[in-house]
């Protein structure tokens, strides 16, 4: 009786196998990956200005007593246009704003802010994503909330759309 | 209308994914010293491309794929040792970001799973080993 039933194990092993492959593709994982730097100091960078007459950003300006949003982005990035607005809307509620121009040119980022709205006080050029790797942040757009230590306290990826607004306030007003 | 606009974002979407600047130095370019080099390759290997998830930062073709190839040599060439790379990924992606895994209580199962299941094997064939030898 119990070697009939342990024949069947194999077979009861290969179907939980299956089982469990036939789960995980209906039902794929995450796929956004969160950056383990949220609560930690922003790392150090220097970043060049992106336009001309629009200061740079650097991780030493940053902790400077007030928080800001520091929103990575690329005027090649269709997403980014979808969210401008919202970004703007956020500015006339108060909030500082930060900008990573992600691998772009001075004329485009130019162009792309006379376009679809400028928030920001001041954006720094990455032209070869280093900031963006430092940061932990896995594409464009996204934002950060950092505090007035030079703490992340907050990412938000992908585009920020209306329904995100009152989670962005929300974080933004603990960041203070 | 509105299907149409969709239709043509989804058109516009992958054309306008890529910025149109050249790829860093060192995304496709080897590092002049041979052994760094492979030392880079290695590394490169067993990191995931962080927006094509299913392939190696060497097998990828995505922009942010070569700028990480990029930083990979940068860092190498400046006498960094492979795994401090892979650590100061790991504190801003997490474990995911590696196709190593780490050897933590999390993952012993993972360790495990092929002695206990070559061992469960040998057992269930354990009398059809013995009979055949008698």
């Amino acid at each position: 009786m119990k070697g009939r039933l342990l024949r069947f194990l194999p077979l009861l092993v290969l179907l939980a196998f299956v089982g469990a492959v036939a789960w995980r593709l209906g039902k794929p994982a995450e796929e956004q990956i969160p950056s383990q730097m949220v609560g930690q100091p922003v790392p150090a960078f220097a970043l060049a200005p992106a336009i001309p007459g629009k200061p740079g950003l650097s991780s030493a300006s940053l902790a400077d007593g007030r928080p800001r949003l520091i929103n990575v982005f690329a005027s090649w990035c269709v997403p980014c246009i979808a969210e401008a607005p919202l970004l703007v809307e956020l500015k006339q509620q108060g909030v500082a704003i930060d900008a990573i121009a992600v691998r772009d040119r001075p004329d485009d980022v130019a162009a792309f802010i006379a376009r679809h709205g400028d928030p920001f006080a001041r954006i720094g050029s990455d032209p070869e994503s280093r900031v963006q790797l430092a940061l932990g942040s896995s594409g464009v757009p996204e934002s950060f909330i950092v505090d007035g230590r030079g703490v992340i306290r907050y990412q938000h990826m992908g585009p920020i759309e209306p329904d995100d607004l009152p989670t962005i306030m929300r974080e933004w007003e603990e960041a203070r | 209308m509105k299907r149409l606009l969709i239709a043509f974002a989804l058109l516009a979407a992958p054309a306008l994914a890529d910025s149109d600047l050249p790829a860093a130095r060192w995304a496709n370019e080897q590092l002049p010293d041979a052994r760094q080099e492979a030392e880079a390759k290695a590394l490169m290997e067993e990191l995931r491309c962080l927006v094509c998830q299913g392939q190696s930062i060497a097998d990828s073709n995505a922009e942010l794929a070569g700028d990480m190839r990029a930083m990979v040599r940068q860092r190498i060439a400046a006498g960094q040792q492979p795994e401090q790379v892979r650590v100061w990924l790991i504190q801003r992606y997490g474990n995911w970001v590696s196709y190593r895994p780490p050897v933590e209580p999390v993952t012993w199962p993972l360790w495990a799973a092929p002695v206990l299941l070559l061992g469960a094997g040998g057992w269930l064939l354990r009398k059809r080993l013995v009979r055949k030898r008698g």
